[in-house]
């Protein structure tokens, strides 16, 4: 499997180095669907111009993203096509592994179940075979190294690639079982932009699966793993903040990446649901609404933590396209990142009920972006409502594809414990409805 | 969201759409075009009416007295182009020296990718000439532009004349708030555009120019005169500009609202208003004058010199004196008044305008029909393709009945390789790209080999690399893929559906009259074309109905529609003279019909050429 997993990132790679080269790559870099204000590559170069004057690259609310980043392409300055490709070809590669380990396990619990008998007679042809998992981890890799989502987010340098690829790297090693450095890759994660911290709950479900510690909260062990795990985590938050500080010498940085993130002052249009509410909203509400945009990401955490508990994978899925739909700087690098884990739920798609709407809708939409804002900015006769309603209707066709897959698990599992042909009291063929 | 989650009833609909789907897209495709010809009728229209406070209540009274002095200069700058051969800018400088503007010259030069055969140019140089008139009463951040093109021949020196005329009249005016900036453009477009690129410091065809030496404020409303006789019947506003863009319709309110109340008719497509809309010749002239809108919308190009203001947000229209055989007639004073009223009412602006619509389709002058109106008439064929989508979505998504021996099954079970739908996809799209960049990259070889001069050259390579194009795609993909299957052609079929449903959405949205032009010939091909259907004839129906042959009827259409009627074969020479113009349009001024087109439609439509021929 390493040939076909080589010749991919070598057609991936040769597609991004010839766009680089081409006139497309400073269109595309200009484009808001594919920076934000915090991942633009224009405004890394402005923060790094300032550091060499000795200025704090915060000063002047140009430059969002963390000390990291900018130490990192301070030496790399140079090298920077490069390490983008690399970041990409990395999340790559982690899902591709990460994937291949979850489908192992998979089918290891599947066989566990056969053996036990506990799957109804009928739900036989709900099995999945190794033949059609063999090739799942190589389509994920294909999914987002192909995606022109990812494509567009790498050519134009967004330094979303670089989140991507420490979430993928945590997802790594969570999948792996390695409780420090899952821990660590998200704290970086969370250091990076905030939201990853909500994945924390999945991490933590799929660690004590893996360790065989019940989640129960009146038990011991329970807690005494959330601990361990929160130390860690947190440690490693500590450090890397206190090294960011050390970097740069004040805590400039805290205001100007994560107030920016939590209080959307820039409103530039973007494929989010943020900027329109907020341009259009009086002054003393914009506490209230902030947080209820905010919340909007972390509250469902909850909730499907408890509903997926058994199935920490999918709820990572959940995780991050919640998070791609609700943060507040959305690209389209975020969406390609949960999209590259449609293939492993390929399984599922005989439950799907509106993948033809909504990719049908998200095809549309991200056709009509460029022609609207066209409209909008150069030709003037459109105006922001036109690009919004897009936006808007981009993110409706999101939520509906994910609550679409949520679904459809949902009712692979209960099909799996209560057979797949379901009957009425009364003898007659039932149908599951959601409500 | 029943309909979404409540499994019973999305199959009922489901069901329903599949099993009338025929009928339905039938009704749809009826429906559409019935709404689009309802869109004349006066009923279903609005009036117009002026939305812009600061134009709206404000009074101004017109004075202008001096038609016919402005005439004879027109004369005299008549004598001296004629003495010059071309502009004579040392004399329009000196003119517009004397009477108190800020005089500055721009030159330029442009060679043309091939020479243009209806204008007789291919190495063009000339010099836009352009006063400033300071504005007295604030501080020079905006300004107003009048132009007037300077054409060889006899045309348009009234125009010129009575430029000066009102540069003269307005200097003595203490009212302006905005910069006036009087231009006088050489080579009509190609000047525009120097002057335009040289303005707002771009330089995106790259022509070469000479940098402006002065500059007023941020332009906010131009307007172009286009007068070739001393009196005038009528005046004719044209507002289609490049890509389909029209200026805000407030223009076009403005225009009207001032010929109502000096008194001059005023006609748009050259046709004049009839108040009998309740007869049929009443309705049909009120279809004439929107289609004949609607036409040269769809063709992208600029039809006046304001065509290039409308890229730089800028409102504009062009003026065009019409001088027929009717009694009533109108002095240049007249018009001059009529000028100057509408600037002033402009130099009123606070803000740009921007209050009335920009999407609009004019069946006479004083009624529009907005987007919300003649849109439903292209939703109702787009709707036709996603019907079509979901049949074909259907049909693939449930597996075929099982077959007795069920040896038929292991061939249809398995799923289309993705070669089978990429191939045709990469061909057709090579093709498109081979019939953009062709015709101008081989005009040389084709002259040297055959006796045909550049032009033609470049017409007849379009015209065969087109039709070659019928041939190539469907034969290398079976060479490719072998025997495609029939699972094949629907995945194919449903790519190419859903392709055009979003390339005709999206051209509708920046030029609607382009996407509903090609929608109502490109949509019942994709509709019914499938490989069993009789091949000679579905071959010739999609021929007929292909993108070029729509060019060709249009054509036809178009000079029917301006009661100029031509045979067969002046019709076929006007044809091969618009493509021409296409492909210089998009080499000069950015227009984007020809990419769009040889880019997009045109692969697309051969995609349904390879349904047709699936083997």
């Amino acid at each position: 499997m390493a040939a076909p997993l080589t010749l991919l990132v070598i057609v991936a790679v040769t597609i991004r180095a010839a766009l680089y080269r081409s006139s497309l790559a400073d269109v595309i870099s200009e484009r808001v669907e594919v920076v934000s204000p915090l991942t633009a590559w224009k405004r890394v170069v402005e923060g790094l111009a300032l550091l060499d004057l000795g200025v704090s690259p915060y000063s002047g609310d140009v430059f969002h993203e963390t000390p990291l980043i900018i130490y990192l392409f301070h030496f790399l300055v140079d090298y920077a096509e490069i390490t983008f490709m690399l970041a990409d070809v990395i999340t790559a590669v982690c899902l591709y592994m990460a994937v291949k380990d979850y489908n192992k396990q998979v089918f290891r619990k599947q066989k566990y179940a056969l053996e036990a008998d506990r799957y109804p007679l009928d739900c036989l042809e709900l099995i999945r075979s190794p033949k059609e998992m063999y090739y799942i981890p190589l389509k994920v890799a294909m999914f987002y190294l192909l995606n022109p989502f990812t494509i567009l987010s790498c050519v134009a340098k967004s330094t979303c690639g670089l989140n991507n690829a420490v979430i993928s790297l945590f997802i790594l090693f969570t999948i792996k079982g390695n409780v420090l450095l899952s821990a660590i890759f998200l704290s970086l994660a969370t250091y990076q932009s905030i939201y990853p911290l909500t994945l924390s709950a999945a991490a933590l479900l799929y660690l004590m699966q893996r360790q065989y510690i019940p989640v129960n909260l009146q038990r011991w062990s329970f807690w005494w793993f959330v601990a361990q795990y929160s130390f860690m985590y947190l440690g490693s938050l500590f450090v890397i903040v206190c090294l960011s500080f050390f970097l740069l010498g004040s805590w400039d940085y805290l205001p100007s990446v994560y107030g920016f993130i939590l209080s959307v002052p820039d409103l530039t249009p973007n494929i989010g649901l943020f900027w329109y509410f907020f341009a259009e909203m009086f002054e003393h509400f914009r506490l209230f609404f902030l947080c209820v945009f905010q919340i909007n990401v972390f509250f469902y955490t909850v909730p499907l933590s408890i509903k997926l508990k058994d199935h920490p994978v999918f709820l990572i899925f959940m995780q991050l396209a919640v998070i791609s739909i609700f943060k507040s700087y959305p690209t389209v690098g975020d969406i390609s990142l949960y999209m590259a884990f449609l293939p492993v739920w390929s399984h599922l798609h005989r439950f799907l009920r509106n993948i033809f709407l909504v990719s049908c809708v998200l095809l549309a939409c991200s056709a009509l972006f460029p022609v609207l804002w066209h409209l909008w900015i150069y030709a003037g006769s459109a105006n922001s409502n036109f690009y919004y309603a897009i936006t808007l209707l981009f993110n409706v066709a999101q939520i509906l594809l994910v609550s679409d897959y949520f679904y459809a698990f949902l009712r692979r599992e209960h099909h799996l414990s209560y057979g797949l042909y379901l009957k009425r009291k009364d003898g007659s063929e039932a149908t599951l409805v959601l409500k | 969201m029943g309909l979404l989650s409540d499994p019973n009833r999305r199959r009922a609909l489901i069901n329903l759409l599949t099993r009338l789907n025929a009928p339905i897209c039938v009704v749809c495709y009826m429906a559409g075009v019935a709404w689009f010809m309802g869109l004349a009728f006066e009923p279903f229209t609005l009036r117009t009416y002026m939305s812009e406070n600061a134009m709206g209540s404000t009074m101004v009274e017109e004075r202008f007295p001096a038609g016919e002095r402005a005439l004879a200069t027109g004369r005299e700058f008549s004598a001296h182009k004629k003495k010059t051969g071309g502009m004579p800018v040392d004399w329009l400088v000196k003119t517009m020296q004397s009477r108190g503007l800020e005089v500055f010259t721009q030159r330029f030069s442009r060679r043309l990718p091939f020479p243009d055969e209806d204008k007789e140019r291919y190495m063009v140089k000339g010099t836009n000439v352009y006063g400033i008139l300071r504005a007295p009463r604030a501080s020079r951040t905006e300004a107003l532009v009048l132009s007037a093109p300077c054409t060889p021949g006899d045309n348009n020196n009234q125009a010129v004349g009575l430029l000066l005329g009102l540069a003269q009249y307005f200097r003595n005016q203490v009212y302006w708030a905005k910069d006036i900036i009087f231009l006088v453009n050489e080579h009509d477009l190609i000047g525009m555009q120097a002057w335009l690129e040289g303005y707002h410091h771009t330089n995106t065809t790259g022509m070469d120019w000479s940098p402006l030496q002065g500059r007023g404020g941020s332009i906010q409303a131009a307007l172009s005169l286009e007068l070739s006789s001393d009196v005038v019947t009528s005046l004719d506003l044209v507002l289609e500009g490049l890509n389909g863009q029209l200026p805000n319709l407030d223009l076009a309110n403005l225009f009207y609202a001032f010929c109502q109340k000096i008194g001059v008719l005023c006609t748009t497509q050259g046709k004049l208003q009839r108040n009998d809309w309740d007869s049929v010749s009443g309705y049909s002239h009120a279809v004439q004058t929107m289609m004949l809108m609607v036409m040269k919308q769809a063709s992208g190009r600029s039809w006046g010199d304001h065509g290039l203001f409308l890229r730089y947000h800028i409102e504009a229209a062009t003026i065009k004196g019409i001088n027929s055989f009717r009694q009533y007639k109108t002095d240049a004073t007249t018009t001059g008044r009529l000028l100057e009223g509408m600037y002033r009412k402009l130099n009123n602006l606070l803000e740009r305008l921007h209050q009335s619509y920009f999407f609009y389709l004019m069946p006479s002058l004083s009624h529009f029909v907005s987007i919300g109106y003649y849109m439903p008439a292209f939703g109702l064929l787009a709707v036709i393709l996603l019907l079509r989508a979901l049949d074909l979505w259907v049909q693939i998504a449930t597996p075929p009945p099982r077959t007795e021996d069920g040896v038929a099954d292991a061939e249809q079970i398995s799923s289309p390789g993705v070669l089978s739908v990429l191939t045709p996809l990469v061909i057709s799209h090579l093709t498109g790209v081979a019939l953009y960049t062709l015709p101008i990259h081989f005009q040389e070889v084709a002259v040297e080999h055959f006796p045909v001069s550049e032009t033609e050259a470049v017409v007849l390579t379009a015209i065969a690399v087109y039709t070659a194009g019928l041939a190539l795609p469907h034969n290398t993909h079976r060479l490719l893929t072998g025997r495609g299957t029939e699972q094949g052609w629907k995945v194919l079929k449903l790519v190419a559906v859903l392709y055009l449903a979003v390339l005709l959405g999206c051209t509708a949205l920046i030029n609607f009259s382009l996407g509903f032009i090609l929608a109502l010939t490109l949509v019942p091909v994709a509709a019914f074309i499938t490989p069993h259907v009789p091949k000679a004839l579905s071959a010739f129906i999609l021929v007929i109905l292909s993108p070029a042959c729509t060019l060709l009827f249009s054509v036809f259409l178009f000079q029917d529609l301006q009661e100029m009627p031509v045979s067969f074969l002046d019709g076929w020479m006007l044809y091969l003279s618009v493509i021409s113009q296409g492909i210089l349009d998009h080499a000069l001024y950015g227009s984007l019909v020809y990419p769009l087109v040889s880019l997009l439609v045109y692969p697309c439509w051969l995609l349904f050429w390879n349904i047709l021929f699936w083997k």
